[in-house]
Parts: structure tokens; sequence; C-alpha cells
């Protein structure tokens, strides 16, 4: 920090090593969920797909399958946004 | 027992080479007996950071392959007798290493020595697997940086689940978090990740921080491990790592700016 710094307007834009913290949590949290998911869940994931686009054309951010679980059982979760 | 202790880190150029040649002379200083592998084949560097790239004659392909004995293949350090180097080869390809073919190393090692230090490649393919499949600890090297951290965290999944003790049902690898070029000035305008944020990101106990240092450089242009500078403050700060990697407790060092002078505070740089 010096002097010609506090010409600059810093007080808007968050620190870079914030930005860098907050999307490491996002992506680390997503790939250790893929991690942990079950080996077939991608292939499901294109059946699925597949299945629903014989009648609507989704594209692939459209689409969410999920497996949770919660105790001594797991929840399939799909998510499909139909366009208008 | 021979303890088997992997370095590693998922993303290149982080400091594997340069802190399995610090940690390994750390801990042959410190009196136990070490041996220390270069697990990367084809693109063998720990002889040139230890300064025996001259006097490798077998590697550890070659003793694999039951091309020469174990102790043809050991380089002895000129510097401290308690410590081996046992170089990759130059020549063959990754899918050299199988389980089976490392595991008669390692156990011949493990009659000789007291640590085995495993220096990972960068990557996560067959030579990275190899290196860190029979860990009983693991040493992930990370760089307070984005694709560093992420990298690190995908190696410690594959720990937690392809080493052998994963597939075994034992006792999980024990997992320590070395945290390498740390910039304390960069930290504290907010331009580098901290190393609490680290900490939360990856949930593994920090075993040591190693600020961002010329020594580090100078060290390795002269082939020498950079504990052997011990008034430097990377030499220090490994030192420091080895004495926690042996149970003792000691505080961390080097995290503090640099409180600048007038001249600087005013004009910067």
């Amino acid at each position: 920090m010096s002097i010609f710094d506090l010409f600059r307007d810093n007080s808007k834009t968050p620190k870079s090593a914030h930005v860098a913290k907050e999307r490491l949590k996002v992506i680390v949290a997503h790939e250790r969920h893929q991690r942990n998911a079950p080996d077939y869940l991608p292939a499901l994931q294109r059946d699925i797909m597949d299945v629903i686009r014989k009648y609507v054309d989704i594209g692939p951010e459209q689409l969410q399958v999920d497996i949770n679980e919660e105790g001594n059982y797991s929840i399939l979760e799909v998510n499909v946004n139909l366009p208008k | 027992m021979a303890k088997i202790v992997v370095i590693t880190s998922g993303k290149g150029g982080v400091g594997k080479t340069t802190s399995s040649a610090a940690i390994s002379m750390g801990l042959a200083l410190r009196g136990h007996k070490t041996v220390v592998i270069d697990f990367d084949i084809g693109l063998r560097n720990l002889d040139i950071i230890m300064n025996c790239e001259r006097r490798v004659v077998f590697d550890f392909v070659n003793v694999i392959q039951q091309e020469a004995s174990l102790n043809q293949a050991l380089i002895k350090d000129k510097r401290c007798d308690n410590l081996y180097i046992l170089p990759a080869s130059q020549t063959r390809d990754k899918d050299a290493l199988t389980k089976e073919g490392v595991k008669k190393v390692l156990d011949d090692l493990a009659e000789q020595f007291e640590y085995i230090v495993c220096d990972s490649p960068a990557g996560i393919e067959q030579g990275a697997q190899m290196a860190l499949y029979y860990a009983d600890e693991a040493i992930v090297v990370t760089n307070p940086e984005v694709s560093s951290v992420r990298d690190s965290d995908r190696i410690l999944g594959i720990l937690q689940s392809k080493s052998f003790r994963a597939e075994n049902n034992q006792p999980p690898v024990r997992e320590h978090l070395l945290i390498t070029r740390f910039d304390p000035e960069r930290v504290a305008r907010g331009d580098m990740l901290d190393v609490p944020d680290i900490e939360e990101i990856l949930a593994i106990p920090l075993l040591g921080i190693i600020p961002e240092s010329q020594a580090v450089l100078n060290a390795s242009n002269k082939g020498m491990p950079v504990v052997l500078d011990e008034k430097s403050d990377a030499g220090q700060a490994y030192l420091d790592t080895v004495a926690r990697f042996l149970g003792e407790d000691k505080p961390h060092r080097f995290l503090e700016a640099q409180r600048k002078g007038f001249l600087k505070r005013v004009f910067g740089g």
C-alpha cells in the first residue's frame, strides 16, 4: 500500500483472495459430491436425457441428476427444466 | 517398522521435489535412516536437486525389473550418512511401475530404513498413483492458489479411495498439509489465499508453511536440499516442518509481512 493507492477506489471490488476462496469452496464441494456418487450416475443421466429428448428438446444444463445419501437409503433426485 | 511417506500434490511445479529433498534430508539430519525415491519415471529430477545426477548408474526401474540389486541402485548422500537416494529411470515410461514391483522394492527398503519418502510425479496417473499407493502418511504440497488447492483436494480423494490402505479397509493414510510459496505480504494485501482459507477448504491438519524464498532457487542451483541452508527462512521452515512431523510442537513462523521502512510505505514497492 503506497500513497498512490489512496487515489484508487479499492472499496467496491472485493479482494481477489476472497474471490478465490468463494470459487474454491463451490467447486471443491461440487467435485467431492461427484466423487462420492455411484459410477453409473453419468450413464443414468445420459439415458434419462435421451428419453426426455424423444419428446422435448432440452440441453444438458436443463437436466440435473443427483443421488443423496439419507441414513440407510439414497434418494435419486431428477430435475428437468422444460422450455416454455 | 519403516514408515512410507508420499510427497504429493496433483498439480506440477508446486514444490514436491524441493520438499522431498528438504524433508528427507531433514529426517536424516535428525538421525533417522531415510531413503528418498523418485517416482517420476521418464522425467527424473530428484537427482539434480540432490546433486547426485552424475552418480546415477542404475535406477528404480532396473531394480523392479531385477536388472540391478537395490544396493547397486541406491546412492548414498555425500553430506549425510543417513540419507540414500533411489533415482527414477530416465528412459522408461511410467507403466514400468507395477503394484507388485513397487511393493517388492518397498519391502526390501523397509528392512534397512526408518523412513521411505516417495517423491510423486505431478498428475493423477499411474506414476502418481504408484507413489501414493503404499503410503502410511501423505504430505500434500499446496500453493496458495486456486488450481493447486483444487488439485490437492483431488489427490486427497484418491488417497481416500485408491490407496492400499483404503482398498484393504485399513486405517486411512495420515494426511498432512504443507503450504509452499507462501507470501505474507500478498496475503496482507488481500491478493493471496491465507492459511486458514486453505485449511478450511481442504480440511486436513497443517504440517508446515514454507515462505516464498530466494533460498529455494539458490539451493536447487547448487543441488543442495534447502534445509542445509540453515540461515534461510525456507530452510528453517522445512526444519520446523520435519520436527512437527516427528511429533514436536513448534509454532508456525514466517507468517507476518515484513515491516516496511517509511520510504517504502509512502512510495510503495
